[in-house]
């Protein structure tokens, strides 16, 4: 658990943006790694590699997230472009009071938020605003034995492995095309953390931070999601 | 205190934790204990961190070179700007 998981209460992540260009973050404690430096020097000194490097980087995660709020790629692809601009423009004001990349994706967010209220389209419920939900099974209760049962909880049905598949088969477009449409079908607070941490490598801590939720909360919308996406695959890869 | 042995279905929602090596210890031990014993969790253990290796080559989706341009001539531009101030 990061140090800066107990501190006084935060602001939402969205509005944090605004904070860090004046200053007044309240997230000091969550201070960006010292990576963050070399790469900060590297975008100010204008070294075009580094720039570009980093925003492919975060390109895919920077495009599913942008079209959970818009109506369109093209709409996605116009809030990537101002997020870029206004990380280029922050740069100057960036004081490192949190990571790089979640203020780059912060501001992202508020981009594709703003973006969202002008098409008057309705802007999900994030993380941000989700509280912890109850219990509830993320793989379906019959295909364990019951409680009657000799040895309940055991598997009736167990899954098939998949490891006698051709790996050109996982591997396919249309595999991946199975794992995207799964993913929208996602409550936009799992698939927040899902993208963050499965398709950009985030680590728990930066998805917390960034998202202003509990280990414990992240864990769940993050297990809940990757048991969905587990699911559609065990799914279309059964039917094969 | 008898200590009670893990279930399959205990076991599937704990999977994150443990992947994240999130549980305590005595968790975790009978979270191993469970998984040797048991096929049925470790094939569903290996399909989850398939899905997971699936899911990061999704990362690799690359950005159009239109759209790349475009941020690029948007660096130079501030840049110039940043100069000239």
């Amino acid at each position: 658990m990061s140090d800066s998981e107990n501190q006084q209460p935060r602001t939402t992540g969205a509005s944090r943006e605004a904070d860090d260009v004046s200053g007044a973050s309240t997230s000091g404690e969550a201070a960006g790694p010292a990576s963050d430096l070399g790469l900060l020097e590297a975008l100010r000194r204008g070294d075009e590699e580094a720039y570009l490097s980093l925003v492919s980087m975060h390109y895919a995660a920077m495009l599913r997230l942008a079209l959970m709020y818009v109506g369109s790629r093209a709409v996605a692809e116009e809030v990537i472009q101002e997020t870029w601009v206004g990380v280029l423009q922050g740069l100057d004001r960036f004081e490192g009071r949190s990571s790089l990349k979640t203020w780059i994706f912060r501001i992202l967010l508020n981009r594709a938020r703003t973006r969202a209220q002008r098409e008057n389209r309705t802007i999900p419920f994030s993380a941000l605003v989700t509280t912890t939900e109850p219990f509830e099974p993320t793989v379906e209760p019959d295909v364990f034995r019951s409680a009657e049962d000799q040895h309940p909880g055991s598997w009736i049905t167990p899954p098939a492995a998949w490891d006698s598949l051709p790996e050109e088969r996982l591997l396919s477009l249309e595999t991946r095309q199975q794992i995207d449409q799964a993913l929208t079908t996602l409550p936009a607070a799992q698939r927040e953390v899902i993208t963050l941490r499965d398709i950009d490598g985030w680590s728990a801590n930066e998805v917390c931070d960034y998202l202003d939720i509990s280990e414990a909360n992240q864990r769940v919308l993050l297990h809940r999601a990757r048991a969905r996406v587990r699911r559609a695959l065990a799914g279309y890869l059964a039917a094969g | 205190m008898i200590e009670h042995a893990m279930t399959c279905q205990e076991l599937v929602e704990l999977i994150t934790s443990y992947l994240d090596d999130a549980l305590p210890a005595d968790a975790r031990q009978r979270f191993e204990r469970h998984l040797a014993v048991c096929p049925g969790c470790a094939i569903y253990l290996e399909q989850m961190r398939m899905t997971l290796r699936l899911l990061g080559t999704l990362s690799a989706e690359t950005i159009p070179a239109t759209t790349q341009q475009e941020l690029l001539a948007a660096f130079r531009g501030l840049r110039h700007m940043g100069e000239s101030r």
